[in-house]
């Protein structure tokens, strides 16, 4: 492809990720820039200003979350976190924080680079590329300019805050989104403690939207995180 | 010097009686005495021996004989060391000193006068084979640590060190007055007679009489000055061969003692005995110390086990300070000269001491024959009268005080405080009573207004005590006369009818004045029992409750300085048994904290004194025979194994310590808290030693997983990755990705096992954090299903859930753990094509979830063992993980105030249940 190749910044302090992150993105077609402290990572940021932004969340000099507070200042392009597991609250945090999505740690290239198209498109979008006014859904197609839902043509009726978390989850496609993020976009500040309506909310669209809401395919749950709508890796390898 | 002494020398008696229980009537050699006599042996090799020169008078040669036999030690090489000797300037004693070490005395000063004294701590720091010490009898100079030389010669024995020492025998305690009777002498150094015959050997250094006196007269003992004036006093003759006979005496004594100790020993059972217990009572007058010494000798004399009783009865608890003191004194002797002492309180003394008597198999009572006048005998009924009356089978001995020595009086027992508001009382009941019967007269009989002068007369009787009740009698009589009885307003009576009138008013008042004391007397000792075994029930029902040494510190603490004015503080000892400044002192009951980094550093040189309190698990310092010049006392916390720490007690006020009921109660308190330290220490150690057996196993476990567990897959991860790193070339495109799976799907697993050692370490930090939450069961279940897509792979999952489960509180994250390892835990133990069935169920409080495979089960008896940690259904399996997850399960759950089972399901396969309550805990 013509389009220049995306930058990343890796802060992350182990030789061996670096060096495997470095080799398998570079034959990915990306350019990979590595920082081994938070301070020397901000430092790069700010002089690169990287694509996209992948920060490790045990730094040894300040803390990952850190890292990401003091970018969120001035850099607004997607960050990528990764972290150890049963870390939950890291990650919670990280998010709320401003972190667009996580990985977590071991985890294989092919997540990492779903994960990396998926803030790339948002990037892209971010750029002032006009979104699509249609999102699809598995067979369910989410009309945003007409307000409409269809399955195979027919109308799926969506309450209007079923509809407005639908809508939510669609504008940030693979990417997770804590509880409070969607509480607060949908119900408003007062109410992000309350998770219990968005469980009973998110119920109630599944069995609207999935095949088989018990075992959904499209509306995930990022255990202890948030919920995440799946990108449709077929049509995310077509777009491109 | 010629030697014309006689020596003889005798094997040591027991170190001391072989203690009995009180109820052993026959003496038959049973365990426990054997027992304690292989403790007697074990302590007694550990300890130095003793060797005492033992002789009649000064100047037999003791010191001689003594300095000789160091001497021939130190020529068999023993190291020998010179502690202290008394010359006497007698030049003969002093050249048998040369080329011997003699240990520097210690410098004292008393009140300005530069004195010397055996150092102690300087023996103990130089740690002689054989240390000679002179007259064990000296009283040690004020400053010393203990007050008598024997009590430094003890320690030094007890050190392991060997001591050479002198004593003559009108030092014995037992014989202090036979010696004073005989010699006129009172001799003030005494040596108590246990000290005596505990002693490894005595050697009985005898000169005859003339022989003696031939020394004495040639300036051998004393210088030519002194001798004279001692020859006309002490060196008589007469007194010379009695005392000469006493000293023969005590070592045949010793002899027959030791003789009897080898028949004990060897089980000669037939001349034992019977058993004789002989009970001594005491009281505030001189003569007691008398039947102290007395009963020492008949219970000697006998072989017989004695007692010295105080009985304090509600009079006697008014005794004057001195009293009290003499009564103390008198106990400590009979301590000392072997007795078991006991203060005991009660109303009547013979009652109390016939039932005391009883209760202890006493055979014999010892009382002082009372000196008062004849008069008395006739109204009052004496201790002797009362005693015989109740004695039943009880011998009675009346011991006379000594014919031309003047007993003291017995001391007068103050009053209490002033009554005078009483009196006035008394005198405002009379005038009441005289108004009111002014109001009756002419109206009714005399013999009626009589009446209301008795009525007030009672009325101060029961209320103010027999003085103002006399007071008021002789008023109510004298007015009653003055004012009523005809010729009025006079004293002439002309009925005599009115004097017995006079003498029932009068009576009355005495009579009832008597029983409202008694009445009050008896109700306040009764109060103070009741207090007192109030106080200790509820101590030990709240040292009960306390778990920490420190707690239980504190605790003591509070309760000591509860009747104790002053400052106590509980001093323990670090890891090597070193005394510590306290975390806390208590001052009159205000606790202070000492900041963390300085402790509150005990004054002066107490922290020693503290230390040796617990290192010989005796008290020391103040009101005891250690280091009395301090200003505290120290106690030690002797709990049945071991010492705990110390208690340092400095009461404002030093006299409150010598009230025996006071450092009675201090005692038991002690006694109590240190049982209850003891206890806390003992289930420290027992916590600690399950601690480590927990982490042995854990150690265990870890160790294998890393030998095996984690060796497995990266033996396996190496060789793939070497193969195709070395041989790249020749592997086809098909074994390359084959080797690639290999790889990808051991690192997997080693990934797992990581995942599972967090678990552990999660686990064993024993408690689970909850982050609690609404938890949507499907979205759950639905949320674990797609987790482990790849380990499921094979095992078609059958979902049976109500449409509409109910939110559960609880955590996600962890309840996702329950899940998957239940479904982990099916799919590992069961073949590949069976399927695995999930089902939730809500109840009206509880939210069931089941798990259940088609594999073969568990073994019956497994259901609770399963959930053991570390349990593996097949240990040797390579798929193992460390069996760990149900564990993990059931923790989980169980923090959720959940329930876990898990049973054979009737269609084969087992089958896994755990609720949650649908409710938040509140």
């Amino acid at each position: 492809m013509s389009e220049p190749r995306t930058t990343l910044l890796l802060i992350e302090d182990d030789p061996q990720i670096q060096r495997f992150l470095s080799t398998a993105l570079d034959a990915h077609g990306y350019t990979l820039a590595v920082a081994g402290t938070g301070e020397e990572g901000l430092k790069a940021a700010a002089t690169r200003q990287p694509d996209i932004l992948i920060v490790d969340l045990g730094l040894p000099d300040i803390s990952g979350l850190d890292v990401i507070r003091r970018a969120r200042e001035w850099y607004a392009r997607p960050i990528l976190v990764l972290s150890a597991r049963d870390k939950e609250t890291d990650k919670v945090a990280a998010l709320d924080l401003g972190a667009d999505d996580y990985l977590t740690k071991p985890f294989g290239i092919g997540e990492l680079l779903a994960r990396l198209r998926v803030a790339e498109r948002h990037l892209a979008a971010r750029s002032g590329a006009p979104g699509d006014a249609k999102v699809r859904i598995g067979d369910v197609t989410v009309d945003l300019s007409a307000h409409r839902v269809q399955r195979n043509g027919a109308d799926i009726h969506l309450t209007p805050i079923e509809y407005q978390l639908l809508t939510t989850l669609a504008r940030h496609r693979g990417k997770v989104l804590t509880h409070r993020q969607l509480l607060r976009e949908i119900w408003g500040a007062a109410h992000v403690e309350s998770p219990q309506y968005l469980r009973i909310y998110m119920r109630a669209l599944r069995q609207k939207i999935e095949a088989d809401p018990a075992r959904p395919r499209w509306l995930l749950t990022e255990v202890g995180v948030g919920y995440r709508l799946a990108d449709d890796l077929a049509s995310a390898n077509t777009t491109i | 010097m010629a030697a014309p002494q006689a020596r003889f020398t005798v094997p040591r008696p027991p170190v001391k009686r072989v203690v009995m229980s009180p109820t052993d009537s026959d003496r038959r050699p049973d365990p426990d005495v054997l027992l304690a006599r292989v403790r007697d042996e074990e302590t007694r090799a550990r300890r130095g021996r003793l060797k005492v020169f033992f002789g009649a008078t000064a100047g037999v040669g003791k010191s001689y004989a003594m300095l000789e036999a160091a001497r021939r030690q130190k020529a068999d090489g023993v190291d020998v060391v010179i502690g202290y000797v008394e010359l006497h300037g007698r030049p003969e004693t002093e050249a048998l000193l040369d080329g011997l070490e003699i240990l520097p005395p210690m410098p004292l000063e008393h009140r300005g006068i530069a004195l010397t004294e055996f150092d102690l701590d300087a023996a103990l720091a130089r740690r002689p084979a054989l240390l000679i010490v002179d007259e064990l009898a000296h009283s040690n100079h004020p400053g010393a640590r203990h007050p008598k030389r024997w009590q430094d010669v003890e320690e030094l024995v007890a050190a392991g060190i060997d001591v050479y020492t002198t004593v003559n025998v009108q030092h014995l305690e037992s014989l202090h007055d036979v010696v004073a009777q005989i010699t006129g002498v009172d001799v003030r150094e005494t040596v108590p007679d246990r000290v005596f015959s505990a002693a490894d050997e005595v050697e009985l250094i005898d000169l005859p009489p003339d022989e003696l006196l031939d020394r004495l007269a040639e300036g051998k003992v004393y210088v030519p000055d002194k001798a004279r004036h001692a020859a006309q006093n002490f060196f008589r003759k007469g007194n010379l061969i009695a005392l000469r006979q006493l000293a023969l005496r005590a070592t045949a004594d010793r002899v027959d003692a030791a003789m009897r100790e080898y028949r004990e020993r060897h089980a000669i059972s037939a001349t034992w005995a019977a058993n004789e217990r002989i009970l001594v009572c005491v009281g505030p007058d001189p003569l007691s110390m008398r039947l102290v010494r007395s009963a020492a000798r008949m219970a000697s004399a006998t072989h017989a086990q004695w007692l010295a009783v105080y009985v304090e009865t509600p009079k006697l608890v008014r005794l004057p300070q001195a009293a009290r003191d003499r009564i103390l004194q008198t106990l400590r002797v009979a301590g000392e000269l072997g007795a078991e002492t006991a203060n005991l309180s009660g109303e009547s003394v013979a009652a109390t001491l016939i039932d005391f008597a009883k209760t202890r198999n006493v055979s014999r009572i010892i009382v002082g024959k009372p000196l008062r006048p004849r008069w008395r005998d006739r109204f009052d009924v004496s201790l002797v009268d009362e005693l015989i009356r109740q004695s039943g089978t009880i011998d009675i001995y009346v011991i006379s005080g000594e014919a031309g020595q003047e007993s003291p009086a017995p001391p007068r027992i103050p009053k209490r405080s002033s009554r005078w508001p009483n009196y006035l009382l008394a005198l405002a009941v009379v005038a009441v009573a005289t108004g009111v019967s002014t109001l009756m007269s002419g109206r009714f009989e005399r013999t009626n207004v009589v009446m209301v002068y008795l009525l007030g007369t009672v009325l101060v009787a029961a209320r103010f005590g027999r003085g103002p009740s006399v007071l008021a009698a002789i008023l109510s009589v004298c007015l009653f006369d003055f004012l009523f009885v005809p010729p009025q307003y006079s004293f002439g009576v002309s009925d005599t009818q009115y004097v017995i009138t006079f003498a029932v008013m009068l009576t009355a008042a005495l009579l009832i004045s008597h029983l409202a004391a008694l009445g009050k007397r008896q109700a306040s000792v009764a109060r103070q029992r009741e207090r007192r075994a109030a106080e200790l029930y509820a101590l030990s029902r709240e040292l009960a409750r306390r778990r920490t040494i420190d707690e239980l510190a504190k605790f003591l603490v509070r309760h000591v300085l509860s009747s104790i004015d002053g400052e106590a503080a509980v001093l323990l000892p670090d890891a090597e048994g070193k005394i510590q400044d306290p975390e806390h002192f208590t001052d009159r009951g205000s606790p202070r904290a000492a900041s963390s980094a300085v402790r509150y550093p005990v004054p002066g040189n107490d922290l020693g004194i503290a230390q040796w309190a617990y290192d010989h698990r005796k008290k020391a310092g103040l009101h005891t025979d250690t280091l009395a010049s301090a200003t505290a006392m120290f106690l030690p916390l002797n709990a049945l194994k071991r010492c705990i720490g110390v208690l340092g007690l400095r009461p404002t006020d030093p006299r409150q310590l010598q009230i025996p009921e006071q450092l009675g109660l201090v005692e038991a308190l002690i006694n109590q808290a240190a049982v209850a330290m003891e206890r806390v220490q003992l289930a420290e150690a027992a916590q600690e030693a399950d601690v480590q057996v927990a982490s042995e196993k854990l150690r265990n476990v870890l160790l294998s997983a890393i030998s095996h567990d984690f060796r497995t897959p990266l033996a396996t991860i190496i060789g793939s990755a070497s193969t195709l790193r070395d041989s790249d070339a020749a592997l086809g495109a098909e074994r390359r990705r084959a080797l690639l799976d290999t790889l990808l799907h051991e690192a997997e697993r080693m990934n797992r096992l990581v995942g599972n050692l967090l678990d552990l370490s999660r686990l064993s930090e024993g408690r689970i954090e909850l982050r609690r939450d609404w938890v949507a069961i499907d979205e759950l279940i639905g949320a674990v299903l797609a987790r482990l897509h790849g380990v499921l792979d094979g095992h078609p999952v059958t979902l049976a859930l109500p449409p509409e489960p109910p939110l559960v509180p609880g955590d996600e994250v962890m309840l996702e753990q329950v899940l998957s390892n239940l479904l982990e835990n099916a799919a590992r133990h069961t073949p590949k094509g069976t399927a695995i069935e999930i089902s939730a169920r809500a109840g009206s409080d509880a939210l069931e979830v089941g798990v259940r495979d088609h594999g073969p089960g568990f073994a019956t008896g497994e259901e609770t063992r399963l959930f053991e940690k570390f349990h593996q259904a097949r240990p040797e399996s390579a798929q193992s993980g460390f069996g760990l997850g149900l564990a993990i399960c059931k923790a989980i759950v169980e923090a959720h105030d959940g329930t876990i089972s898990a049973r054979n399901a009737p269609g084969g396969g087992a089958e896994f249940r755990f609720t949650l309550p649908l409710k938040a805990p509140a």
